[in-house]
């Protein structure tokens, strides 16, 4: 049986990757703050999901965290990180607070994790590690300046996680989709947005595919 | 709970590459620092795997997110009596340690395996036998005392007259660490042996070989062709061995220099290589003909004796480094029965007809004729064993292991036994079935009073429920 870990599986894309690697007979650590969608997702999958509650931002929980859900877990194949945070930005708002929280939970939360996975992998020299960044990453726009920024930020690291990793035998993916109706972009005009179950498919597939070690990018 | 140094993590596999699990791993050099292991592991609330070289082929020395205990830094020879032929070592001596060691004063491991990487300690946790087992029986009938490390009671020190001691040899692990032994060496007349192969062109002459040779030979072992069918099903090569004693050999082929492996085959090909070569021949069609090959070139000599030393008879597949790789990516799984000597040929040949009709030959079958002994989890039988290679591919994984479940089911309906160190395929119901209920029943009681959180484990244990 494959394990996984899926940071941010609470909700959107990464519930929806919770649900279809559990489908597939994996077992997977759902992580996220709030522990009410994530028990559902073990009462549907009682025996492939383990909830754990963690807020990304407490930092120094991870490393510990990181052991118990692999020992938990028994093993670990796949490591994803999903949590993301887009609030609202008005055109002409400049709020540290909301840029600092994008890039407290899209960036150094996913540095914090990253690191044991790629710690781990390193070691065993196997496993896969998946980021979702966004297209938002690849440009500086006037609607979202730290979300792009952090996302840039993500995709780099992870580029350079993948130049020390693939030669380990670690597949390092970055997966940057396009628009995706979850509730992240709930209310949003967005036509054409994928469904999410689509983009947890196409998330997963590039995920497990061995010689994905290049930055995968998708739009509705 | 409290962290584990994050890059001790380690892919670990048994030696057959087909069962991995990726665990933390702990080298200690002394008993100090092995008690230091169980503890930070304790802390850290996680079990135990005990390993050492890791030469057995399944799960017996792995164990997911565990904290592997690797013993091969404990390697010290604590003294060596040649006088009384007593050996003194740490639980990481070698059997290839102990044959340096000893061989030049005359005396060479009384039980060896076909590799002389094994410790000494894995060696004793499996009770190990080799091609002498009809005459010398296990490797624990040669040890006149071990250091074991208990959970609960900590340090004991065990010899043949404690119940005790023919629990925990044999026991794969899962009772007490080994830290130190003393062994028993034999005895030799010099480092050569004399060996008379003779060419066996079915079962019965399988079996008639090692009747002709089993009141005097020191070594006997007969190598069978898995694809033969028809007339020559059963057929191989089967060798018996002595201890050479005429005097002209003895003083140098005492020397490590006389028993040291060629470093190349034919002279040419470098031997670290060589596994490359293998790799390529390494499917059903190739090994069919290499077989066939084997079985008609052994015809040339025409039964000659020949002298060969103990180290290139007793280790002829350390001849070539990696040659496992030859299975990679999947690795592979050895299978091997005991069955008792009314029963064997038959429940053999049946285990390769099975085979056969599967397509799913074994590349290398060995045969060897073994004696019960009084371990609790002994796989001696008055019989023979049957040691087969099975390479793994992830097509034939699920039909490799219902064939191995229905050739168990065939030897325990003969009363037969399995080996831990081998094995990979056994179901819990199997292997109580093998060892029978009073002895499992013996070793939960055990296992409960000499280790009762239960810290050693291993993949095995826990495919098995034993842990
Ligand atoms: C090519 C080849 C040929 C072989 N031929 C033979 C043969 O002819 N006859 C035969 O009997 N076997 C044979 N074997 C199997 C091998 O001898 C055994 O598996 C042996 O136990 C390996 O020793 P190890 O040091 O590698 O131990 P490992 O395989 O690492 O461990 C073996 C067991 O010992 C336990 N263990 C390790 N250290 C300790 C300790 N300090 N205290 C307590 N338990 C411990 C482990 O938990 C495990 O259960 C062969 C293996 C190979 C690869
Ligand atoms: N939707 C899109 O159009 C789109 C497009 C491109 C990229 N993405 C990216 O895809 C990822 C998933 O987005 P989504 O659309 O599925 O959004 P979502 O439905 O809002 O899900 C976000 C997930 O992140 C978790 N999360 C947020 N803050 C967290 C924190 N501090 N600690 C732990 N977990 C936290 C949430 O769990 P809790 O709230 O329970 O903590 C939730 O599980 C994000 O990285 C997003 O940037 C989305």
């Amino acid at each position: 049986m494959r394990k996984a870990i899926v940071i941010g599986g609470s909700s959107g894309i990464g519930e929806a990757l919770v649900r279809k690697l559990a489908e597939r007979g994996w077992r997977v650590a759902a992580v996220a703050r709030r522990i009410g969608p994530t028990s559902e997702l073990k009462r549907e999958f009682p025996d492939s999901v383990l909830p754990y509650q963690h807020d990304v931002r407490c930092y120094d929980e991870i490393p510990e965290l990181f052991q118990l859900i692999t020992r938990d877990l028994e093993g670990l194949d796949l490591f994803v990180y999903c949590a993301g945070v887009m609030p609202t930005v008005g055109p002409r708002e400049y709020s540290f607070e909301k840029d600092r929280e994008i890039a407290e939970v899209n960036f150094v939360g996913a540095m914090a994790w990253l690191d044991q996975a790629a710690i781990r992998f390193d070691g065993v020299g196997h496993g896969s590690i998946v980021a979702i960044g966004s297209v938002a990453g690849d440009r500086g726009r006037a609607a979202q300046p730290a979300y792009n920024a952090g996302k840039a930020g993500l995709a780099t690291f992870m580029e350079a996680l993948r130049n020390r990793l693939a030669r380990k035998g670690v597949n390092v993916v970055t997966i940057k989709p396009g628009p995706v109706r979850t509730p992240m972009t709930e209310g949003l005009d967005l036509p054409g947005a994928m469904p999410v179950d689509k983009a947890a498919d196409k998330s997963w597939r590039r995920s497990t595919r061995p010689a994905s070690t290049i930055s995968a990018r998708y739009t509705g | 709970m409290s962290l584990l140094p994050p890059e001790r993590i380690e892919r670990v596999c048994g030696f057959g590459m087909a069962s991995c699990a990726d665990g933390y791993v702990v080298r200690p050099a002394s008993v100090d620092e092995l008690e230091e292991a169980v503890r930070e592991a304790v802390r850290a609330h996680r079990k135990i795997v005990l390993r050492g070289a890791g030469r057995s082929y399944g799960d017996a020395a792995i164990g997911a997110e565990r904290v592997v205990i690797e013993c091969t830094r404990m390697n010290r020879i604590l003294s060596w009596d040649p006088d009384a032929g007593l050996l003194e070592a740490e639980a990481g001596v070698t059997i290839e340690q102990m044959w340096r060691h000893c061989l030049p004063d005359g005396f060479w491991p009384p039980v060896v395996s076909g590799t002389m990487f094994p410790t000494l300690a894995g060696a004793l946790a499996m009770n190990i036998h080799g091609k002498n087992s009809f005459a010398a029986g296990v490797l624990g009938e040669h040890a006149e005392w071990i250091d074991v490390w208990f959970p609960a009671s900590g340090l004991q020190r065990l010899t043949p007259e404690d119940e005790l001691f023919s629990e925990v040899i044999g026991s794969a692990g899962l009772l007490g660490t080994i830290l130190r032994a003393c062994i028993r060496m034999k005895r030799v007349p010099s480092g050569d042996l004399r060996v008379r192969p003779t060419l066996c062109g079915n079962w019965d002459e399988q079996f008639d070989a090692f009747r002709k040779f089993e009141s005097d030979a020191d070594y006997m072992v007969s190598w069978i062709d898995c694809f033969a069918k028809g007339r020559s099903f059963g057929r191989g090569l089967f060798h018996a061995a002595w201890y050479e004693t005429d005097e002209s050999a003895k003083r140098d082929s005492l020397q490590p220099a006389h028993q040291d492996l060629p470093s190349s085959i034919l002279g040419v090909v470098p031997k670290s290589l060589v596994w490359h070569g293998l790799r390529a021949l390494n499917n059903r069609s190739d090994m069919r003909l290499l077989n066939a090959a084997k079985h008609h070139s052994a015809r040339l000599p025409g039964g000659k004796e020949y002298r060969q030393s103990l180290v290139a008879f007793s280790f002829l597949l350390d001849y070539v480094p990696n040659w496992r790789m030859a299975y990679a990516p999947h690795g592979f799984i050895q299978y091997q029965s005991f069955v008792p000597k009314l029963r064997a040929a038959e429940i053999f040949a049946q285990q390769i007809e099975m085979q056969q009709e599967r397509k799913l030959e074994a590349f290398l079958g060995v045969l060897k004729r073994h004696r019960p002994d009084r371990f609790l989890f002994s796989h001696g039988v008055d019989g023979y064993s049957l040691a087969l290679d099975l390479k793994i591919t992830p097509h034939n994984r699920d039909r490799i292991f219902q064939l191995a479940h229905e050739m168990n089911d065939l030897v325990l309906s003969a009363g037969g036994r399995f080996y831990l160190a081998k094995d990979s395929t056994l179901r819990p119901q199997d292997f109580r079935a093998s060892i029978g209920p009073q002895s499992l029943a013996k070793y939960r009681r055990l296992k409960d009073t000499l280790d009762p959180d239960h810290l050693l484990t291993s993949s095995l244990a826990q495919r098995l429920e034993i842990d």
